[in-house]
């Protein structure tokens, strides 16, 4: 095989890529990075579609957005980056590929606390962090604290200490106790694992119907997913053979995180990218995130879905949620200095 | 270390598929004979060695070793459990082990203490100590071949097995390495079946030769006895480049075109194949004015039409009237005898022999 | 042994001079990554170390050497045992058990772990079904080993891993010539001891290359062992990354475990430097497998029925069970049709790339004999020794910094303005897929390139070729089979691969594993198993044509063995007829 051939085989590789690749189009587009599942964020973008006429073009990036975004750089396509996590929100921030964003409308639905003040990012939906437990312990009220409780020992279930719904709740204990405290919490909950930190959420309701562990921690909106039956029947089971307890840190409230949104700093359709972030914000948009996602709007106009309200009242923690990122360093090392996963 | 031991084939039969590879063998060795299977590719050689060394598992027949039976209706003896050593036509020396450690392979019933200092002996034997510590890469064909050689009589087989085992090495080489590996043979007193296609080789080295073809043993005896009395025709030609007449026994006689010879006793009258030795024949040239003596006068007669110069002899072909092809003869002759002359042929009965038709 | 072939004599003139400057590029292709990762880390101060060394690395090396130590046990037991027993035994179905010994590697980790879990859970079928058997209805009632361990996870990944030791071990299996072994044997050594004492030892150098490719997926693996709760050094890398920012410090650490990965390799190259493992047997004729009857050849059954039940049947047993509950439920989406063609094209493409720039790397090094000739091909082999996340995440600067060039370069001169090219088209993708598993392709034309002579190299070029004509027309119709097979196990990598694919493909572009990477992410693996029942029979095709063509090239070498027709055929070709290759350098170098 000679060079020659090689770059002809080059070309017979770009010819194949050619057609995969997606074709300009003069429809009005914007373009969304998102970290969010494409199954939770496709019926938002249907529905977006429909009423505005704008095409979006997502890509579904698992880590590394903000590198990519960073890297792509000037000519990056990216419009709008859609995050899970506050902290992974704060990182566009910090590496400089979001900009601010002044609008009535998040300023008029977006309580101050749940976006930047300077509009470099906004929230679109909260999720509780939650207790589920086994129906025979009864469980009512209970707080964080009390995971650490050596009446729990090899009956609890989590996933990793170090996957950003975890290390953003050990923040928060940072930030409410200081963090002597939370390790000798923290190396308490550890005692207690019933298994290995690992897994996901909802391997916990599983484990709590197989007789693993009795209680352990999982997102809200896992509840509605499997309750409603949209996870299969399997997963109907999980739900159902649970109690879902809303805990609190210090009897304050509970332990919230959010999803939201930046516009990317080299926005080529800036534009579009502000009017698809407003109508996320809309009653339309947060009743999807509400009904279809089971997760708590960020606008009070939406209702919660039926099987999330009967949960019961949510109090936040009045700790402002950029704070969690301030401890989360702090919170990672100390899942590696008590050995949580280990 | 175990002694010489006697080898017994009996009514050995293998088949691969539908080709007979082995027809039917008998054959004993005696302690301390150097036996040699000898035959063209294919004749079923490798496969009766390869039989004795249990890589083979005949159809029928028996195999006994010192008088144990090793092979047998219901009894196969595994080839470690044999006491037979075999060496490979590419000595099949272990690439990852060293020259030494090729050597100690099949020392591994005995405590290191002992296999140590007999791999080392055996390896000071063939005169190759000095590459106990490199591996078999790093030596030359005919270094290899002793390897080989003191690999498989380290553990004193009572039976050596030698599959081809000079081919390899060139012209040159193989002559001394032979006579080298023959003389190791001899000082271990061992018993040794060795596979070759080459009848030199078997003449030289071997206590008797096992002739073979098509699976089956044609004759067995001394190199002197296959030599001056075949038992066939493929055998005569095995050993010599024959000229062949075809001809035919009348009453105990056969007419040529090179004379009439008497058929040997007991051939009964018909088509025969007479042959003569090239050097059986010697040549004279015809003066038709000079020499005429009365025996002369009764040679035939023919023309040499060329003549090769091999070194210590020469090469001619003489046209004789009646001979589909020109007889070759080998000799020293005058140097004056050049193409065209008219020469005598003066037939030696010694080297006559004569094959009915349906020997084969 | 090295030929009398000298470099300098042929060097400049046959053309190997560009050879090497386009293996050069390759490496340079290769290493930009790692270049602009030590950039990375290079920002970083460094102050996490001491945090990762007090808390993290001594459980994280713990962890790690278990992981690779016990799947290294497994994937090199199965994958030697499995194929001496099919190369030294003949018994029923063996041929067919020799081909569906390679299932196991169309399935991706991750999605046997998601289905042991399932399987293996309290209130999954195989504990349910027992309790039921036992007359117990408390999960609790029965003890059952957790999948959730590490035990679980070195099993797991060894079974789904062995093929990798089992393809390259066979191979080398069928190679060996028989004297060897027979010559071992009546030197007095049993089965058993010519297994252990050669031919073991003499597939060293093929194990070392199977076990290093399945070592480093099993070290790379996010996906499963993250899955199953074990701690790799790889997890910390995300660690350092996600959670606190740090992508210097992850990049530190990512280097620091390519450097260790990298002297391991260079060490077991060490230990065997003076040994050679091809025999200068000129007639490469198999030793004739033993036939089993009985007891013994159901033992043997059942010994390679075990680990295609293991580490496919099962798992796709249960995801495809999963997918037909789903697709009577919910039906096909139309999407999958599309993500097929998009997995297969990037895949194919990048193939073709791998295989081509494989070729080229490895014939270079072939060509020049001199050090640097091996030292590129060494070089273009590292990405396949990182993490896949860190690859693509170093890729992306120098990518992207390549991309602005020429989009740069276009508007300057055609004032076109065409958007970023290469990560819009997807082209990126094939170049991470190229980068990352190029070690395959070129250590397959390697080992494939040793086998020949160096004499065919001087009748080639004596005959009037070029040093470049005799590669395309003597060595790469000889090495085809080689080629094809690593070909075809870089099209089923490239096809399995997530994160790079998720962190570089194209808006709206969805292969099979990214899509069900979106479902499992969201914990809804119901959907997702229609994806993976794809990604297992697309999957399928490259392992059906990869038996096929080892079957092929055992046939060629199988002269002699196997039926009784052939090993008559053998034995009447004439021992100079035979007698055709001559001896070869070392068999297989270990691959990078």
């Amino acid at each position: 095989m000679s060079v020659r051939s090689l770059s002809s085989t080059s070309l017979f590789v770009a010819g194949a890529l050619a057609l995969v690749a997606p074709g300009a189009s003069a429809q009005q587009a914007v373009n969304l990075y998102t970290t969010r599942e494409p199954g939770l964020v496709r019926p938002l973008i249907e529905a977006f579609e429909k009423s505005s006429g704008v095409k979006v073009n997502t890509v579904f990036v698992k880590e590394g957005l903000a590198e990519r975004v960073a890297a792509e750089g000037a000519r990056s396509p990216a419009d709008l980056l859609m995050e899970v996590d506050i902290g992974n929100l704060v990182d566009l921030v910090n590496r400089g590929v979001a900009q601010p964003v002044k609008s009535d409308v998040i300023e008029k639905v977006v309580p101050a606390n749940l976006r930047d003040p300077e509009g470099r990012w906004v929230a679109l939906s909260m999720r509780a962090r939650l207790f589920y437990a086994a129906k025979p312990l009864g469980l009512k009220a209970l707080g964080y604290e009390d995971l650490a409780k050596p009446e729990y020992k090899g009956k609890l279930c989590m996933r990793s200490g170090q996957h950003p719904y975890n290390t953003a709740l050990i923040g928060a204990y940072i930030a409410h106790y200081g963090p002597e405290k939370a390790e000798a919490w923290l190396r308490g909950v550890k005692a207690n694992l019933a298994r290995k930190a690992s897994g996901g959420d909802r391997e916990v309701a599983r484990d709590i119907l197989g007789g693993v562990c009795e209680l352990g921690v999982g997102n809200s909106y896992y509840v509605g997913l499997m309750r409603s039956g949209a996870g299969g029947p399997d997963q109907k089971k999980w739900g159902e053979a649970i109690d879902v307890v809303l805990p609190t840190l210090e009897g304050k409230g509970v332990h919230v995180n959010v999803s939201g949104a930046a516009v990317a700093k080299n926005a080529p359709n800036r534009a579009a990218a502000v009017k698809l972030l407003e109508w996320l914000l809309s009653d339309e948009a947060q009743a999807i995130y509400a009904q279809g996602n089971f997760e708590y709007p960020v606008s009070k106009g939406a209702v919660v879905h039926p099987i999330i309200a009967a949960l019961g009242t949510l109090n936040v923690d009045p700790l402002p949620v950029a704070d969690l990122v301030r401890h989360r360093k702090q919170a990672s090392e100390l899942v590696d200095k008590v050995g949580f996963d280990n | 270390m175990s002694a010489a031991a006697s080898l017994d084939l009996q009514n050995l039969r293998q088949t691969f598929g539908k080709t007979l590879a082995v027809d039917d063998v008998s054959l004993r060795v005696e302690p301390g004979e150097i036996m040699c299977l000898l035959g063209h590719s294919g004749c079923g050689k490798t496969s009766l060695l390869r039989i004795v060394a249990g890589l083979e598992r005949p159809d029928a027949g028996r195999v006994l070793i010192d008088g144990r039976d090793v092979v047998g209706p219901d009894r196969f003896t595994q080839p470690e459990q044999r006491g037979v050593g075999m060496m490979f036509q590419d000595y099949a020396l272990f690439p990852h082990l060293t020259i030494l450690e090729n050597v100690t392979f099949g020392l591994s019933r005995l405590p290191a203490a002992k296999a140590g200092p007999l791999a080392a002996s055996a390896l000071a034997r063939v005169g190759l100590s000095r590459y106990a510590k490199d591996y078999p890469h790093m030596l030359s064909g005919g270094e290899q071949q002793r390897v080989a050689l003191a690999r498989a009589l380290a553990p004193g087989p009572g039976v050596l097995l030698m599959d081809e085992p000079f081919s390899n090495l060139d012209q040159r080489m193989r002559e001394r390495i032979r006579e080298e590996t023959v003389a190791v043979l001899r000082e271990k007193g061992a018993t040794a079946v060795v596979v070759t296609h080459d009848p030199v080789e078997a003449m030289q080295i071997a206590d008797r030769i096992a002739l073979m073809r098509a699976g089956r043993i044609l004759q067995i005896g001394t190199a002197a006895e296959l030599y001056a009395r075949p038992g066939s025709l493929f055998a005569a030609r095995f050993f010599c480049d024959l000229n062949e007449i075809e001809a035919l026994a009348v009453g105990g006689r056969i007419a040529t075109p090179l004379g009439a010879f008497p058929a040997p006793p007991g051939l009964p009258d018909g088509q025969v194949t007479l042959c003569l030795r090239p050097f059986g024949v010697t040549l004279r040239a015809v003066d038709s004015c000079a020499d005429s003596s009365a025996d002369s006068a009764l040679d035939p007669v023919g023309v040499l039409v060329q003549r090769r110069f091999l070194g210590d002899e020469d090469l001619f072909h003489v046209a004789v009237e009646g001979l589909a092809a020109p007889l070759r003869v080998r000799g020293r002759a005058a140097p004056a005898l050049q193409p065209g002359a008219r020469v005598s042929l003066r037939v030696d009965p010694n080297h006559v022999l004569v094959f009915g038709r349906n020997s084969v | 042994m090295r030929s009398g072939f000298s470099s300098s004599a042929f060097f400049g003139r046959g053309g190997e001079r560009s050879w090497l400057v386009a293996s050069a590029c390759v490496a340079l292709l290769v290493l930009a990554p790692f270049v602009s990762l030590g950039l990375i880390a290079a920002q970083g101060s460094g102050d996490l170390w001491p945090h990762i060394l007090a808390y993290v690395l001594p459980q994280a090396l713990r962890d790690t050497a278990i992981l690779l130590a016990g799947v290294g046990v497994v994937v090199v037991t199965l994958g030697v045992g499995l194929a001496w027993l099919v190369t030294a035994y003949e018994f029923p179905g063996r041929r067919a058990f020799d081909w569906a010994l390679l299932l196991p590697l169309a399935t991706p980790t991750y999605i046997v772990a998601y289905a042991y879990l399932d399987l293996m859970h309290p209130i999954g079928p195989v504990q349910t079904g027992l309790r039921a058997l036992l007359g117990l209805t408390d999960p609790r009632a029965l003890w059952f080993p957790d999948v959730r361990t590490m035990t679980g996870c070195v099993l797991l990944l060894g079974f789904v891993l062995y093929p990798y030791v089992y393809l390259s071990t066979r191979a080398m299996f069928l190679m060996q010539a028989g004297s060897l072994l027979e010559a071992a044997r009546t030197l007095g050594a049993s089965r058993t001891r010519v297994f252990f004492r050669v031919a073991l030892p003499l597939a060293r150098p093929a194990i070392a290359v199977g076990a290093s490719l399945a070592l480093m997926e099993a070290l790379n693996d996010i996906g499963a062992s993250e899955f199953l709760g074990v701690k790799t050094l790889s997890v910390s890398i995300y660690a350092t990354w996600i959670n606190r920012s740090n992508l210097p410090g992850a990049a530190q650490i990512a280097l620091a475990m390519l450097l260790v990965v990298v002297a391991l390799i260079l060490l077991e190259r060490w230990a065997r430097r003076r040994e050679r493992y091809v025999s200068q047997a000129q007639r490469a004729r198999r030793a004739a497998p033993l036939r089993l009857k009985g007891w013994r050849a159901g033992l043997a059954i059942a010994l390679v029925s075990a680990p295609i039940l293991v580490g496919f049947l099962l798992p796709a047993g249960h995801v495809a069970s999963e997918a037909w509950k789903r697709v009577r439920f919910a039906g096909v989406s139309p999407q999958i049709w599309q993500e097929v063609l998009n997995t297969i094209l990037v895949a194919g493409a990048a193939t073709l790339v791998a295989a081509t720039l494989g070729f080229l790397v490895a014939a270079s090094a072939r060509l020049s004999r001199a050090p640097v000739g091996g030292a590129l091909l060494r070089a273009a082999s590292l990405g396949y020794a990182a993490p896949g996340t860190v690859v693509a995440i170093g890729l992306m600067t120098p990518l992207f910094l390549l991309d602005n060039l020429i989009a740069d370069g276009l508007e300057a001169a055609f004032g076109l303005s065409v958007g970023l090219l290469i990560s819009g088209s997807g082209a990126a993708l094939v170049y991470a897929y190229a980068v990352r598993f190029l070690t395959i392709s070129a250590g397959g034309v390697e080992s494939g390139l040793a086998k020949l002579s160096p004499s065919l190299d001087h009748a080639a070029r004596a005959l009037g070729q070029t040093a470049g004509g005799a590669m395309r027309r003597v060595h790469l119709p000889l090495i085809r089979p080689a080629l094809g097979g690593a070909a075809l196990l870089v099209f089923v990598d490239c096809m399995k691969e997530l994160p790079a694919t998720l962190l570089l493909r194209p808006l709206n572009f969805e292969t099979l594993a990214t899509h069900l990477y979106g479902e499992a992410a969201r914990g809804t693996y119901e959907d997702g198993s229609v994806a993976a029942t794809f990604i297992v029979l697309v999957g399928l095709i490259p392992v059906v044509m990869l038996a096929r063509l080892s079957r092929r090239r055992a046939l060629a070498w199988d002269k002699g063995a196997g039926d009784g027709e052939a090993m008559a055929r053998d034995l009447l070709l004439p021992e100079s007829a035979a007698a055709v290759s001559a001896s070869a350098p070392p068999a297989q170098r270990g691959g990078a």
